[in-house]
């Protein structure tokens, strides 16, 4: 009969996805039955650099935590908000400082163990010491040596916007390593010659390279799509480990010391008043800037300078010391809206 | 010929039987339009004068642009290409016909996304709107493939005979006779492709070209305001709308089907002659680039890549739960479609039909827009009910790819003699068992289409899964998506590997359901908003 037929072939897929579907109910089942208490990790941080520090934490000290990443810390900072008190998350781990400024404003962070914040030089925590900077890493121009000289490249963030880079500039503009630099400008030079300069940013990178990240930044310069872009030192380090020294055609230059677009961006870890497991969250604070824990960040291929415990990096990158940043405070940095409002301005966003 | 008596029949007990599969109906309705309403709350409520100004600027026109003009070329690109190559393979004596019928729909189980990697980590110049136009006709191109595949097997050679005897030209016939006969499924092949660029944003992401989606989801993840990713969700979604209706107008009224029933005389097939070989090469060609290279790319990376240290879940794990995730949907959406499709094939009336056309509202969402409303609805009324959870996520895939499982379920309920459940009845069968015994397994081939339909899409989903997945998890998508967004290259190739050949046994399996119906019913592949 012809129904037979055409079932048979439907049959196996029913079972093949029955199969299936028993096999993830019987696995997520055995996952709750543990008794350890588990942490709830919302990560904004690099995901292999998270990793590693929560492998080390949970083999030290027993706590298991769940990792929770996030496509985007903005939006991970948003959701803990909209959680509200209910939020699963016990600690928030971002790249920047806005997100966990902006957790504090809302008042939804406990206070940090002032042994933990003790660890790391008061300039790299909350003012108000509801989270700890944990790393930093700064600004500078990835630029592709076949397509522009070094001495062709801006020495200032403001030059970049000058009109003979038109169609030479990449740009994350969504990114949140961009609003730092959007307000370190502002804060230097004013409202209207910051609307300006994101203008005159906007007409050079053009339709086509407004990118929605600085990995694609730092691949695209690399390949030779565009001839040079802004993004953080340690994507040009991290996209070296990935391709392999021989596959780098790219460079990074430093823009002129106390540039307001040299900024430096601190890394940080507050826990939610929410928690229900302060003492283990304070614990895992305390592992991220203790020696063990800044020395996976030291040595990894996370290329981000380790700030706490007097640990330096092992990388072969400028020294953290040797480093001229535009001395903006996090304060100043604040949650970022004050940048994201004038790119909507301009319709960077 | 007992059809008529049986029509008879079934009108007089209609009202008394419906009440169950009414109020079924009812509850999954519900369900599907509960996004739709939180989305226009959200974007409503929360600062309206703010979402009138993100919305009233030059931005959203160039956005707007960019999706439109992209979502033309490619529907007119697809259209052209999946008509052609259907055309090949149905009426043409190509040789290895039966081999390329299988080739050119593989496709569709390649993730959007995992397309334009393959491309664009091979050759700096797949990007903007060249690469999208390129990837996403590559990508979806089998969409209008299979309808019109279905269509033309099933159209009446007699007009093409007539048409020739009646000295219409070769080329003309095709145009006006056969193409006619398969305008329905043209239309309806090139409403899915619109569709899925409109919501398309992985590729598009990698692609470095911006679209209203795109945007929607930078908003989303920009400076702590998902109310204005949800106001422009809403011009998303009346774009999306415009389609739909757009598509049910044009294809218009009028029967395109044979006369009479009977025994379908099988097609002539067309000898290609001195040109069997250029049309070969197009087939190569055609393959070669909506397969061979995603799947050449992979393997590229996976051999020649350089080994990294990053490990994130492994792939056993992810594989695991993909699999799982998107079977419980497509179990979940197959069972939600079943009691609509058995209202509307078997109690027509203008409320039914009405209520089926809503379901199509689906559609109009991006996946990443229902995501975002059921999250915030479990938050904000609910207490966080479900939050984060496996259970959460299935819901979501079964909202979202319901269309496809109603179009799976109702071409076998179509087929399905209502006169065999009469019968039983008859006989003193009680309904529920008249159901299991007779009904169940009549459309069972259609259930089963529907499943791998909505097992083949939630497979290959990634936004909606970003957001919803239960914490310390990954599908084979999310973590390719790691992979891919950290340039780690060779270890995102495996998970790519891995979606194909997860989402190729349905594809194929769907390939041969759609393979065997009758032509009528293959037509019923597409949705129509508006009959």
């Amino acid at each position: 009969m012809r129904t037979g037929v055409r079932t048979r072939p439907l049959r196996i897929g029913l079972l093949f996805g029955g199969a299936a579907l028993l096999s993830t109910l019987v696995s997520s089942c055995s996952g709750a039955a543990g008794k350890v208490p588990t942490l709830v990790l919302y990560n904004g941080q690099h995901e292999e650099t998270a990793d590693l520090l929560v492998a080390s934490f949970e083999k030290s000290t027993g706590i298991n935590v769940e990792v929770r990443n996030g496509e985007d810390e903005d939006y991970l900072a948003d959701e803990i908000v909209t959680e509200g008190s209910r939020s699963p998350a016990d600690i928030l781990y971002t790249e920047n400082s806005q997100p966990l400024e902006f957790l504090q404003e809302k008042g939804l962070l406990a206070k940090v163990d002032a042994s933990t914040l003790a660890k790391t030089p008061a300039r790299f925590d909350s003012p108000q010491g509801d989270w700890v900077g944990v790393s930093a890493r700064v600004s500078v121009l990835i630029y592709n040596p076949g397509l522009i000289s070094r001495t062709a490249l801006p020495t200032t963030v403001l030059q970049m916007a000058e009109p003979k880079y038109k169609g030479k500039i990449a740009i994350a503009n969504a990114e949140t390593d961009f609003e730092p630099i959007v307000t370190s400008v502002l804060r230097t030079y004013g409202r209207t010659a910051t609307l300006r300069w994101l203008d005159g940013l906007k007409v050079n990178a053009g339709i086509g390279h407004t990118y929605p990240d600085n990995e694609t930044i730092a691949d695209e310069v690399n390949r030779g799509v565009v001839a040079f872009g802004i993004v953080n030192q340690y994507y040009w380090y991290r996209l070296r480990a990935e391709v392999g020294a021989s596959n780098v055609h790219s460079q990074i230059a430093y823009f002129a010391p106390r540039d307001p677009g040299y900024v430096l961006d601190v890394s940080g870890a507050g826990i939610l008043k929410s928690s229900k497991h302060q003492a283990e969250a304070q614990r895992f604070l305390a592992f991220l800037v203790s020696k063990q824990g800044q020395e996976i960040l030291a040595r990894s291929d996370s290329f981000e300078y380790p700030i706490g415990s007097g640990v330096k990096t092992l990388q072969p990158e400028t020294p953290f010391d040797d480093l001229r940043p535009n001395p903006i405070n996090l304060a100043e940095l604040g949650t970022g809206e004050q940048a994201t409002d004038l790119l909507r301005e301009v319709q960077l966003l | 010929m007992s059809a008529p008596v049986a029509t008879e029949l079934r009108l007089a007990r209609a009202p008394a039987r419906s009440g169950l599969l009414v109020a079924t109906s009812l509850a999954v309705v519900a369900v599907l339009i509960l996004p739709l309403i939180f989305l226009f709350v959200e974007a409503a409520g929360s600062g309206a004068a703010n979402a009138v100004h993100l919305m009233w600027r030059a931005l959203t026109v160039s956005l707007l642009w960019n999706t439109v003009r992209l979502t033309i070329v490619v529907t007119l690109l697809c259209a052209v290409i999946g008509t052609l190559a259907a055309y090949g393979v149905e009426r043409t004596n190509l040789p290895g016909r039966r081999i390329w019928a299988v080739l050119v729909v593989v496709p569709l189980a390649i993730p959007d996304f995992v397309v334009s990697f393959g491309w664009s980590s091979l050759w700096t110049w797949v990007q903007g709107f060249q690469g999208a136009v390129l990837v996403m006709t590559l990508a979806v191109y089998p969409l209008v493939y299979l309808t019109v595949a279905a269509s033309l097997r099933g159209a009446d050679p007699g007009q093409e005979e007539i048409a020739r005897s009646l000295g219409v030209g070769k080329l003309s016939t095709f145009l006006r006779v056969t193409l006619g006969q398969a305008r329905r499924a043209i239309l309806g092949g090139c409403l899915l492709v619109a569709l899925v660029i409109l919501a398309e944003y992985g590729a598009f992401e990698i692609l470095g070209y911006q679209t209203f989606t795109t945007e929607i989801y930078t908003e989303f993840s920009t400076g702590f305001n998902v109310a204005s990713a949800c106001a422009l969700s809403v011009v998303l979604v009346v774009v999306s709308l415009v389609v739909l209706l757009g598509e049910s107008s044009a294809r218009g009224g009028g029967r395109v089907s044979r006369l009479g029933p009977g025994v379908q005389r099988t097609m002539p097939l067309r000898p290609l002659g001195r040109a069997t070989l250029p049309v070969l090469l197009a087939y190569g060609l055609l393959v070669a680039a909506a397969l061979g290279v995603p799947v050449g790319a992979a393997v590229y990376w996976m051999v020649g890549g350089v080994p990294a240290a990053f490990t994130g879940v492994s792939l056993a794990s992810a594989a695991l739960h993909t699999a799982g995730y998107s079977a419980a949907a497509a179990l979940l959406a197959t069972v939600m479609a079943a009691p609509v499709a058995l209202l509307v094939a078997r109690h027509p009336g203008r409320f039914h039909q009405w209520l089926e056309r809503c379901t199509f509202l689906v559609l109009a969402m991006p996946g990443l827009v229902v995501a975002l409303a059921m999250a915030y609805f479990s938050e904000r009324y609910v207490n966080g009910f479900a939050y984060q959870t496996w259970p959460m996520l299935v819901l979501v895939y079964a909202i979202m790819f319901f269309p496809l499982a109603l179009v799976g379920v109702r071409a076998s309920v179509l087929q399905a003699p209502i006169a065999l459940e009469e019968a039983a009845s008859s006989l003193g069968v009680r309904r529920l068992d008249v159901f299991f015994r007779v009904t169940l397994p009549l459309i069972a081939p259609g259930l089963g289409a529907a499943f791998c339909l909505v097992f083949l899409s939630a497979a290959t989903e990634l936004t909606a899964t970003l957001i919803l997945i239960p914490t310390g998890s990954q599908t084979l998508a999310t973590q390719f998506w790691a992979y891919q967004k950290y340039l780690s290259y060779s270890q995102a190739a495996p998970f790519a590997l891995t979606i194909i050949a997860i989402a190729a046994v349905p594809s194929y399996l769907l390939g041969r359901f759609y393979d065997r119906l009758p032509a009528r019913r293959g037509v019923a592949l597409v949705p129509s908003l508006v009959t």
